[in-house]
């Protein structure tokens, strides 16, 4: 069998963002993983998710949360992004994991399943959907805070080929 | 892969390879849909499994639940939790005697275009003849509106074996998986 789960790139910022791109994704993967660890330069904000550049109002989500004390679901309609946690941290790193499913096929709208969990605010998972019109392959992938991320932030892409 | 300007960056490309996850087999289904999906013949080399996939079902609805079957048992000796988020409430339900593991639900016929539903299935130690074999999944479907968009967690088990996994069988409670629907089943090391 042919070992998978390939790192295609990663990066540690060096001074604080409001955003990283991974550009220029082969196509030769079946799944996309980006994998964060990090800190907002303000507490409580979004880490979000676009594709491709786009910034219609192209994407939507479904959110499941748990803050401390109750559970919640939340969604968003017709949004310019996918947020993929609503609730980060300025002193905890928010480990955040995004499944980018079948992300080069021309055929189906774009699925993400994510956990975006925050140790002093909340856990949340998240599907979200990126109606790109022309339905067209992942090639390049952007991570936003509605705040910088910090700089150490780590950010890591994966590709997993199935057979 | 480029850095982007203003950012410092350090990137890895190249042959980096994670030597732990392997592909086993995959399933597409075709223009003729697939009225359930199985991996079978599964080895036993492995420590754990993980089943990726996107999917999308026929029948007159917005959508349908997706079971799991294992080692072709049919019978009633399925047991699970589930927590859902339908974009207004969570809610936290059970269930006993089924006839299959509930992993999620997807879209259907009546589901715009295009809109699929995705999972992350893991079975864990499923070569181990000493315990029930126990499963986790997250599955989710958004349909950018209120109709059938929901996030999942399940957990569940096959209460009358403890035989190793040796098949997986993925059944739609509609009428069929459709074209472009795709199962890929890895093995963890």
């Amino acid at each position: 069998m042919a070992s998978t789960y390939t790192p295609i790139a990663t990066t540690t910022l060096g001074s604080a963002a409001a955003s990283y791109t991974f550009s220029s994704i082969p196509s030769t993967y079946t799944d996309l993983v980006v994998i964060v660890s990090a800190t907002t330069v303000s507490d409580a904000q979004d880490m979000s998710i676009q594709f491709n550049g786009d910034t219609g109002t192209n994407y939507s989500n479904t959110s499941l949360v748990g803050n401390g004390s109750t559970a919640t679901s939340t969604r968003t309609t017709g949004q310019t992004k996918i947020y993929v946690i609503n609730d980060t941290s300025n002193t905890s790193p928010s480990p955040v994991r995004i499944n980018i499913m079948n992300y080069s096929n021309a055929t189906t709208y774009k699925t993400v399943i994510a956990r975006g969990d925050d140790a002093t605010h909340r856990t949340q998972a998240t599907v979200g959907l990126w109606r790109n019109t022309a339905t067209a392959a992942i090639t390049s992938v952007t991570i936003l805070g509605t705040t910088n991320l910090n700089t150490g932030a780590t950010l890591t892409l994966y590709g997993i080929l199935a057979a | 892969m480029s850095p982007i300007p203003g950012i410092v960056a350090s990137q890895i490309t190249g042959h980096l390879v994670t030597n732990s996850f392997e592909s086993i087999q995959t399933v597409t289904v075709g223009a003729g849909g697939q009225s359930s999906i199985s991996f079978t013949s599964i080895p036993s080399t492995y420590k754990h499994l993980q089943v990726r996939w996107l999917g999308r079902q026929s029948g007159a609805n917005t959508g349908y639940a997706v079971n799991l079957r294992i080692n072709g048992t049919s019978s009633a000796n399925y047991t699970y939790h589930r927590i859902r988020g339908n974009g207004s409430a969570a809610s936290a339900s059970a269930a006993t005697s089924q006839t299959g593991i509930e992993v999620g639900a997807t879209s259907a016929a009546n589901s715009t275009a295009g809109m699929f539903g995705a999972g992350i299935i893991d079975i864990l130690d499923y070569t181990d003849t000493n315990k029930y074999k126990t499963i986790r999944s997250l599955q989710g479907t958004d349909q950018n509106s209120s109709t059938d968009s929901n996030i999942f967690f399940h957990s569940g088990f096959l209460t009358s074996s403890t035989s190793a996994v040796s098949q997986i069988d993925l059944i739609p409670d509609g009428t069929s998986f459709v074209q472009f629907s795709s199962f890929a089943l890895y093995g963890v090391k």
